[in-house]
């Protein structure tokens, strides 16, 4: 199992809002300018804490969208009806305001573009694309030949995250889109959950081994998991990272 | 008190209920594991305490159920900020585990099919805090959750409440399970919000 990509104390930071785009009608991307960052591998997440000005505070963990790049970080945070955190993130942050950060966290759902030659297979349920989209942006950034496979599963073509970002043709990445509610006209699968028979066409054969990461909501994880393990896929080589209906 | 952000007032739920720092309160039960659920067959499954001198107790599927069991009432507190009040379960206090095993060992690894590890001092999983849980909520505890069985020590954040629980080695040294090692807090006690190394 992976060994300690955390260590030391982790000390909250003062981080402050540089930037923001929407990537879909219910999420956006934070870009913040954290000074003495220290880095981050793809798939670690951090906490935001909030705090108003009578002391109350709430925090929430946020994947990280991209790799690490000095003192900047990007968050894509989904906004969760009646949330309490992720509207304010979405809507209520104003460029210069601070939040605090504290991290990163997580050193078992990361991928290290010089850890293994195994290819990778990526399966995100909606907002469950953000940590593996930091994947996919390491391998470009340390011109990786590993072989990636996304299969992207989201509600209608509105829903997509990272559109143009994806388009755009990268040698040994292949991204393939399930729509569950809607499909775009010209696409021949019908709308639908995660079938067997996706995972088995748009993933690597369990005979290549390759390196799984699935994350989204619990019922889409635990589908695609149990899925891939009937496929025969070694269950060490699956992580996973679930959200419930009450991540903020 | 932390840096304010601008306009942020938050959305205070019952204040009537203390929650450990950083908690909010969640009324869905969300699963968290770091691979795929575990589905352990009851014909297979058993229960082993390891002494530090290498002394084996063990315990069926049936010899579990025959044992006298308990039914707390607790709160649960996640490291990913959600708490529970008032989760319902079924089982076997480790008290009752542990009476015949003959032991010094002050450290427990827990272990569970998967392998998943977590530690906590022994000390920890006696006197009516921990049990080993196959009911929760009335129902036969599934598999997301760690049915079969899981372990339940709910005055600890709950990754140290192992899932599909299928032993305990006792320990005369501390040594870290799957989430420490990768900088958690060695404890993870929820009301000093002991959430991650040197907190």
């Amino acid at each position: 199992m992976a060994r300690a990509a955390v260590s030391g104390r982790l000390t909250w930071r003062v981080a402050r809002l540089v930037s923001s785009r929407e990537e879909n009608p219910s999420a956006r991307t934070l870009v913040f300018d954290v000074p003495g960052w220290p880095g981050h591998l793809a798939g670690q997440h951090v906490d935001v804490r909030l705090t108003a000005e009578d002391g109350y505070s709430t925090q929430r963990s946020y994947s990280l969208a991209a790799p690490a790049d000095g003192d900047r970080l990007e968050l894509t945070v989904q906004d969760v009806a009646d949330g309490e955190v992720s509207p304010y993130l979405t809507e209520g942050l104003s460029p210069g305001d601070p939040v605090e950060i504290r991290g990163p966290v997580g050193g078992y759902f990361v991928w290290r573009p010089a850890d293994t030659a195994a290819p990778v297979l990526l399966v995100a349920g909606g907002s469950g694309i953000v940590p593996l989209m930091a994947m996919i942006r390491a391998r470009r950034e340390a011109s990786a030949r590993t072989p990636m496979r996304l299969i992207h599963s989201v509600r209608t073509a509105d829903d997509r995250y990272y559109t143009d970002e994806l388009r755009r043709p990268q040698p040994g990445l292949d991204v393939t889109y399930l729509y569950t509610r809607r499909t775009p006209e010209g696409f021949s699968r019908p709308p639908g959950r995660l079938t067997v028979a996706d995972l088995n066409t748009n993933g690597w054969p369990a005979d290549f081994a390759p390196d799984c990461f699935v994350c989204g909501p619990t019922g889409f994880v635990e589908t695609a998991a149990e899925i891939l393990i009937a496929l025969g896929h070694d269950a060490r080589r699956i992580k996973t990272e679930r959200f419930g209906p009450s991540g903020g | 008190m932390g840096i304010v952000s601008p306009g942020f007032h938050g959305r205070r739920r019952d204040t009537a209920v203390k929650l450990p720092p950083g908690q909010y309160l969640t009324e869905d039960f969300p699963v968290l594991t770091a691979g795929p659920t575990q589905h352990v067959p009851l014909e297979k499954w058993e229960f082993v305490i390891t002494t530090e001198l290498g002394q084996k107790h063990s315990w069926s599927w049936q010899d579990l159920l025959a044992l006298p069991s308990e039914t707390p009432t607790v709160d649960i507190h996640c490291v990913t900020k959600w708490s529970k009040l008032g989760t319902e379960w079924q089982g076997v206090s480790l008290d009752t585990l542990l009476e015949d095993v003959d032991t010094a060992a002050d450290y427990a690894l827990v272990q569970a099919y998967g392998g998943y590890t977590t530690n906590l001092p022994l000390d920890d999983l006696l006197d009516g805090q921990a049990w080993i849980v196959y009911r929760y909520d009335g129902d036969d505890l599934r598999a997301e959750h760690g049915g079969p069985a899981r372990l339940l020590v709910p005055h600890l954040y709950f990754w140290k409440s192992a899932k599909w629980v299928r032993g305990i080695q006792l320990l005369d040294q501390d040594e870290p399970g799957f989430w420490e090692t990768a900088g958690y807090h060695d404890y993870g006690d929820p009301w000093r919000e002991q959430r991650y190394q040197g907190d």
